[in-house]
């Protein structure tokens, strides 16, 4: 219903728990084109994972695949260490999983509070209760710290793009998502609008929220990242924490798929931090 | 019905950062710029409030104003050309002679809020005047049994459409097109099968009476004051609610305005109606059309405004694939637009072969779909989807039914009829667009 309670975020750090979600030899193939070969990936509760490659590595495929967008052509998926199968966008819905893709899916006709619940909207006697819904949209975006907006009745097509990526988000935090995948939410923002993004991806990590996030710009990633995973023609060649990283070692997996400081490339390494 | 419009903007609520308690520790400071600047608040003071309005509107959300200006414009100029244009007798008739397209373009706002359209509704409105006059003048039956023949056989007609436009996935604009060819046919066949000399009279006092027929004087009174009781309570209280919430709403004396300007409307329309029109004998009362269009305007804003339906046909006109991902069902919600669409058609062929007394097989069931996507247009729905309220096609409606009238009553013919609602629908679009290209610059 309403907000991210605080009790999320002590599931990770305590180390208690295992992997939220964790992905064993997904591979995904379009005909003969192997989009994804084999991949394994923990992501680990209350972090922001980022997830980089150069074009075509298969990042879009990947993260389509845990939206329920696709079925892998082969492999498993855990969700809290049990084996899910994610088949249609509202199952992962229903999982906690909400994906904010790089078009935001909005209705530039519809208000912030219409955006926010569309789809899943609070009734009173089978009507629209917009009383309700504006109070609770209002509270989720201060719980986001997201202040630029004026009204929460502007029309979305009036919104800045950093504004527009801040109510795909919050859409996403109402509905109780546990799992916050961004496509690529800062390409085509200017350099305010950037840093606004950053912030609401810093809040949700505070907030306990696990976080993938795509990007092109390791600038970003470096500044909001927990943990990296880099995809390289379909593989992942590398995951872990994001201190095993420099900019030099990313720059070099994301080109070539092997890095000098490796060992000879894997097709995966997980979790050195043990 | 204005109230519709203001509502929308009164909806707003004051900057988030305000009011809240317990979140005083968002910083403003570094990297919060404000980008732009948004449509501005509305607030509690009468001045403020009024201020707020006009800038809104000069900002490109200017709603319907823009054709109630020219409403108003078009009666000025019928009067001074002509001064029965404004007699109670001819008000009456205009609105008779309007509810068809009111009618008609409410139907189409269904279909055009999701960005389709539907070319067939003026020989499906004739379809539904058919069925109604074999039900009650070839079989016979009672006058009911006659209009829920007429309404439903529309709505198969409609739900047809969207299951060929859904499941095909075809145009609708192809679809309805066939459709407008194909129930011309079907209409020359059932009026020729079952009439006389190319019409079915109809002969059901009742059915004659929807069209022709007035409430008494006292009646209409009655009916005056409860819808206005019924509208003004639920502007009341849902501003109310809004004020107790902690949510902005409008300051009490706009709500209170709002009533007072629909009461003051209620009160013209029926002083008006209830004058005495009749040339030998005394004609007066409200005509039970009025009722009929005002009813199917209040029922259909309720469900495009009020409920997840309405919401989601919004949604799809817009973004269709943003709706999809928002789990909203594309096929379902389709195929209730074009049903509706069918239905209300069918409606306005009830009431439109009630006001000829007879339907016949040279109904022009093309120019009335035109007349219809006009009425809409001219309201200020969009054909592009996402945009377009009932009222809008009560308003367009009524400017192309004053057009109809006043130039009927100048004595020019229909050539020039035809030339004035063109330029009227051009001067339409290019106001919303001139108003959106406000939009997009800013101010």
């Amino acid at each position: 219903m309403s907000v991210v309670t605080e009790g999320r975020a002590t599931g990770g750090p305590d180390g208690s728990t295992g992997p939220l979600l964790s992905l064993r030899g997904i591979s995904k193939h379009f005909g003969p084109v192997h989009a994804l070969n084999d991949v394994d990936l923990d992501v680990p509760p209350g972090q922001i994972t980022a997830l980089v490659g150069d074009n075509g590595a298969g990042k879009s495929v990947l993260i389509k695949t845990i939206a329920g967008i696709w079925a892998p052509t082969s492999g498993t998926i855990s969700w809290e260490g049990r084996p899910v199968e994610i088949r249609t966008p509202r199952e992962a819905d229903n999982l906690g999983i909400a994906t904010v893709y790089q078009d935001l899916a909005l209705c530039d006709n519809l208000d912030i509070v219409q955006n926010m619940f569309l789809g899943h909207e609070d009734l009173t006697h089978r009507l629209l209760d917009e009383t309700r819904m504006e109070l609770t949209a209002r509270q989720t975006l201060t719980d986001l710290s997201v202040t630029t907006v004026q009204s929460v009745r502007q029309l979305v097509g009036s919104l800045s793009g950093g504004q527009r990526q801040s109510v795909a988000v919050a859409r996403a935090v109402m509905r109780d998502a546990r799992l916050v995948i961004m496509d690529e939410p800062t390409a085509a923002l200017g350099v305010s609008q950037t840093a606004q993004v950053l912030d609401l991806i810093h809040t949700l990590g505070a907030r306990g929220i696990t976080v993938i996030v795509i990007s092109h710009n390791l600038n970003d990633v470096f500044e909001v990242a927990d943990r990296l995973a880099v995809l390289y023609l379909g593989r992942l060649v590398s995951s872990g924490s994001i201190d095993e990283y420099d900019r030099q070692r990313a720059v070099e997996l994301i080109t070539t798929g092997r890095s000098a400081d490796d060992e000879p490339a894997g097709p995966a390494t997980t979790d050195r931090e043990g | 019905m204005a109230t519709d419009e203001e509502q929308g903007t009164a909806e707003s609520a004051r900057p988030l950062q305000t009011d809240i308690p317990g979140t005083a520790s968002v910083e403003p400071d570094d990297d919060t710029p404000v980008t732009q600047p948004a449509l501005p608040e509305l607030s509690e003071s009468l001045g403020e409030y009024i201020r707020v309005v006009a800038k809104r509107i000069r900002s490109g959300e200017s709603g319907v104003l823009p054709v109630l200006g020219g409403l108003i414009l078009l009666v000025i100029i019928f009067q001074v050309q002509d001064s029965v244009f404004l007699s109670a007798g001819n008000l009456v008739n205009l609105l008779v002679q309007g509810s068809v397209f009111v009618l008609l373009g409410m139907a189409e706002i269904w279909v055009l809020v999701l960005g389709e359209i539907d070319l067939s509704v003026g020989y499906v409105a004739g379809i539904g005047g058919t069925v109604m006059a074999i039900l009650s003048t070839t079989h016979g039956l009672p006058w009911w049994v006659a209009i829920l023949g007429a309404i439903a056989s529309t709505a198969v007609i409609g739900a047809v459409w969207g299951t060929l436009v859904i499941r095909l996935r075809l145009p609708s604009f192809v679809v309805t097109l066939a459709g407008l060819l194909g129930m011309e046919g079907v209409l020359l066949y059932l009026v020729n099968a079952n009439g006389t000399g190319g019409t079915i009279r109809i002969t059901d006092p009742v059915l004659i009476d929807i069209a022709n027929g007035n409430l008494s004087t006292v009646a209409g009174w009655i009916v005056m004051i409860v819808s206005v009781a019924l509208v003004g309570g639920v502007i009341f209280f849902r501003d109310r609610h809004r004020r107790m919430s902690g949510l902005v709403a409008p300051p009490l004396v706009i709500s209170v305005l709002k009533i007072v300007v629909i009461a003051a409307a209620g009160i013209a329309l029926v002083l008006v109606c209830n004058t005495d029109r009749g040339a030998l004998i005394p004609v007066q009362g409200v005509p039970y059309v009025v009722l009929v269009v005002l009813g199917v305007l209040g029922v259909w804003t309720f469900l495009l405004g009020r409920t997840r339906f309405g919401r989601y046909l919004y949604a799809i006109g817009n973004n269709a694939e943003a709706a999809r991902r928002a789990g909203i069902s594309l096929g379902w919600n389709k195929q209730w637009a074009f049903t509706l669409t069918g239905l209300t058609a069918g409606i306005a062929g009830v009431v439109y072969a009630s006001r000829l007394g007879s339907i016949s097989n040279n109904i022009d069931g093309g120019t009335l779909v035109l007349y219809a996507v006009a009425s809409a247009v001219i309201g200020g729905a969009s054909l592009f989807g996402g945009r377009g309220k009932m009222v809008y096609a009560l308003l367009g409606g009524l400017v192309i039914a004053t057009i109809y009238n006043g130039m009927g009553l100048l004595g020019l013919a229909a050539s020039y009829q035809y030339m004035v609602t063109a330029l009227v629908l051009v001067a339409a679009v290019t106001i919303d667009s001139l108003a959106r290209r406000g939009r997009t610059t800013g101010d």
